[in-house]
């Protein structure tokens, strides 16, 4: 830790030995820390921008009728929203924890491959300025959905080669920064640091780097595709030339199912360091949880059609996809029950990383409750693109994965700054999102349940109360945002000085560094016991 | 000052760069799975006939097997003409009572209602799931694409045979033609619509 403590005194000594003065330090950097903290601001900068796009979108669903937007503009926003949120928001932000943590918990110096860490993180700035640019092109930004199906997505007007060339900049970034996180965990642990000992947000982030590279060039593949079929005369997806476009979504679906993993796995193990360190107990079972998530993984690869439930399957093609949707509740269930026997019997206290990991659980069960009826065929017939189907994914992603990145910054905020945040501003953050995102979004599975599709800008007047209803959680929620950006502001500039371990209960590596955590880390390897 | 970090030292840089190459390698593959995900649905789809492709034989072919006059199938003929393509198409309006293995010809009629020549292709489908693989087609306008000058109309004949081996559950079947516009240009196709709507298009 010397060269750690004493960092300071020597500044000028070597380029190595602290950041670089001036905003070219965020330009150049390789340093993992920099690098996750560039990533986790951008992530809440597009958060904040996809939130606009979907204030947008609940203040034309405020009441039935057009108000504020003409309908191809809605399908703009509700495109653009996912896209955003999926590609900017979720994934940078658990990569920036990834970054930020990793070698923190293994005891490595840095990532394994800096330069292209930098290079990872600074394509994201220019595939989102390009698909941000779409909004101002002839005919505006993609409108068909983030699902981008034919023949709809090939009809639009000029986006379609911008948004396409955003998406294998994203995704060739996401590649790289995965490519990254396996080879530092599987070639840069301390010694000491087995597979088995590594801490479960490392082992979540293992098999999200795995599903990533498996899953992100089949997308850009299918992209690729839609492009040739566009203007290069392909007929991958177009009837007429002998292509269909049933095979666009059967290859969307094969990425977009592993996709939804991808945003979910780190935030479990996020929950899974949260929850241990507030009930002051080893997480119970382990290594069930690393088997959990490892099966999570296999299944996903294989479950990708009950998206598709209604496009006209054989009979034996719809039971075998809900039969395997369905055998994913068992891993699922295997992590709940572990969480909720991690909290039994522990000493609880409920600072706001572990309300977050709490409402977490309750919340992302919820989603997945909704999920299992939706992966029922026959009820799917009903519920699909509706606004049931709405409702489920955003208990899985909001409450889910961003309840889970929420749960992380509380936590490592005091590691990463050295200062305690505000412990009641951070109250009032967890209460009024929870609230605000319940009346957000429970109501829309009553909405669905009666049978109002998504991705309409005005409805039947029968939608028109729950539609108000959700609009006002959605403000709520959209508004205490704000709040969080100003305690993370607050803490970055002062507050109590938080010791090495931060928690009562704190257990792992990154707890044995002074807070904040030194620019450089674990140059010589910490003894693992 | 501990400035050597263990990823500088030369074999861990490269084993790193080992590690990294070969996951690299993963992600062509992926990449390169995504296409081969297009003949593998073809297949598919194929065997288990769920796109309804329907086959093609010879004359001669397709009058080797026996005919079997004791069996009498029912096809129905459905015609339907893709969005954005400005084509009137009619099949047959009464169902043809047919015997396996005989040559039938149906006769399918197609006006372009437009003020342009359009060139369209039609996309056969048969239904049910294990009817198609026994449907197959001797001519039909569905093999090459059709050109229809402006107003025009053409009567498109097919000529088809079910072969005798249609499992006997299949009484009924459903021969249905989509067309769609061959080389759809957005721009002349809105312009058309704007001139016969009197409209006013953003196209
Ligand atoms: C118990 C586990 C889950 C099951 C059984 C399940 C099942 C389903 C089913 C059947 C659908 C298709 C509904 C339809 O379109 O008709 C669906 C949609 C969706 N699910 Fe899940 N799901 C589960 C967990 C998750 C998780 C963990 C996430 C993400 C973190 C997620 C994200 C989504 C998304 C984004 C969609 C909608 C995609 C779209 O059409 O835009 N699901 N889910
Ligand atoms: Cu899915």
């Amino acid at each position: 830790m010397s060269a750690a403590t004493t960092h300071d005194a020597h500044h000028d000594d070597h380029h190595h030995h602290g950041p670089d003065p001036g905003v070219l330090r965020w330009v150049f950097t390789t340093n993992h820390k920099d690098i996750g903290t560039l990533y986790l601001v951008f992530s809440f900068l597009m958060l904040l921008l996809g939130g606009v796009l979907a204030l947008g979108i609940r203040a034309e669903l405020w009441s039935p009728g057009l108000q504020f937007v003409d309908p191809d503009f809605f399908n703009q926003l509700t495109t653009m929203h996912a896209l955003i949120m999926v590609f900017g928001a979720i994934m940078p932000a658990t990569v920036g924890f990834a970054n930020w943590m990793i070698p923190m918990m293994i005891g490595a110096p840095d990532m394994a491959l800096p330069r292209m860490n930098n290079w990872s993180f600074w394509l994201l700035p220019f595939a989102f300025a390009l698909l941000l640019a779409t909004f101002f092109m002839e005919g505006g930004a993609p409108a068909a959905g983030w699902t981008l199906y034919p023949p709809l997505v090939l009809q639009g007007g000029a986006n379609l080669p911008f948004a396409i060339f955003a998406i294998h900049l994203m995704g060739i970034s996401s590649v790289m920064g995965s490519i990254n996180i396996i080879v530092t965990i599987l070639n840069m642990r301390a010694p000491g640091m087995t597979l088995l000992k590594m801490p479960l947000f490392v082992w979540t982030w293992l098999i999200t780097a795995f599903l990533l590279v498996a899953a992100m060039p089949v997308f850009a593949g299918a992209v690729t595709m839609l492009l040739t079929d566009k203007f290069f005369g392909t007929s991958f997806f177009s009837a007429a030339g002998g292509g269909d476009p049933v095979l666009f979504q059967h290859i969307f679906w094969f990425f977009g199912h592993p996709e939804v993993y991808i945003m979910i796995l780190p935030s479990f193990g996020i929950v899974s360091q949260v929850l241990p360190t507030f009930s002051r107990k080893p997480l119970f079972g382990y290594e069930s949880m690393v088997y959990a998530t490892a099966s999570i993984a296999f299944l996903s690869f294989i479950v990708w059609a009950h998206h598709m439930f209604t496009v006209g399957m054989p009979l034996a093609g719809e039971l075998f996809f809900m039969y395997t949707t369905m055998l994913i509740a068992v891993p699922t269930g295997v992590k709940v029950f572990n969480w909720a026997a991690t909290m039994w019997r522990g000493s609880l206290t409920f600072e706001t990383p572990m309300l977050y990991a709490i409402a977490f659980v309750i919340l992302f069960t919820i989603g997945g409750f909704s999920g299992l009826m939706l992966a029922i065929v026959p009820s799917d017939f009903q519920y699909h693109d509706t606004y049931f189907v709405v409702a489920h994914f955003h208990y899985v992603l909001v409450t889910g994965a961003l309840f889970g990145i929420f749960a992380g910054v509380f936590y490592w905020l005091p590691k990463w700054t050295g200062n305690m945040y505000d412990e009641r501003l951070g109250k009032w953050h967890f209460w009024l999102s929870t609230i605000f995102v319940n009346i957000l979004f429970f109501p829309q599975h009553f909405l669905g349940l009666a049978g109002m599709p998504r991705r309409i800008p005005d409805y039947a007047v029968q939608f028109a109360d729950w539609n108000m209803v959700s609009s006002i959680g959605g403000f709520g929620f959209g508004l205490t945002q704000l709040l969080f950006a100003w305690i993370v502001l607050k803490c970055c500039r002062g507050g109590k000085q938080a010791t090495s371990e931060v928690w009562d209960g704190s257990d792992g590596l990154e707890w044995t560094l002074p807070s904040p955590a030194p620019y450089h880390t674990f140059e010589t390897p910490p003894a693992v016991r | 000052m501990v400035s050597t970090a263990r990823s500088a030292a030369p074999s861990a840089a490269r084993a790193n760069r080992r590690l990294a190459f070969r996951l690299l390698v993963v992600t062509a593959a992926m990449f390169g799975f995504g296409y081969a995900l297009v003949p593998l649905y073809e297949i598919v789809c194929d065997i288990t006939g769920i796109g309804g492709r329907t086959g093609v034989v010879s004359e001669a072919a397709a009058t080797t097997g026996g005919v079997d006059s004791t069996r009498v199938v029912k096809v129905q003929f459905v015609a339907t003409v893709n969005s954005g393509l400005r084509w009137a198409f009619e099949g047959p309006q009464e169902p043809l009572e047919i015997h396996p293995g005989k040559v039938y010809e149906a006769n399918f009629s197609a006006s372009n209602l437009s003020r342009r020549p359009v060139v369209a292709q039609a996309v056969p489908s048969v239904t049910p799931v294990g009817a198609a693989a026994h449907f197959n087609k001797i001519e039909c306008f569905c093999f090459t694409r059709q050109r229809l000058e402006p107003g025009e109309t053409r009567i498109m004949p097919v000529r088809f045979v079910v072969n005798e081996e249609i499992p006997r559950r299949i009484g009924t079947l459903t021969l249905a033609y989509t067309f769609f516009e061959a080389e759809p240009d957005a721009r002349s196709a809105a312009r058309d619509d704007a001139a016969s709507h009197g409209t006013r298009t953003n196209g």
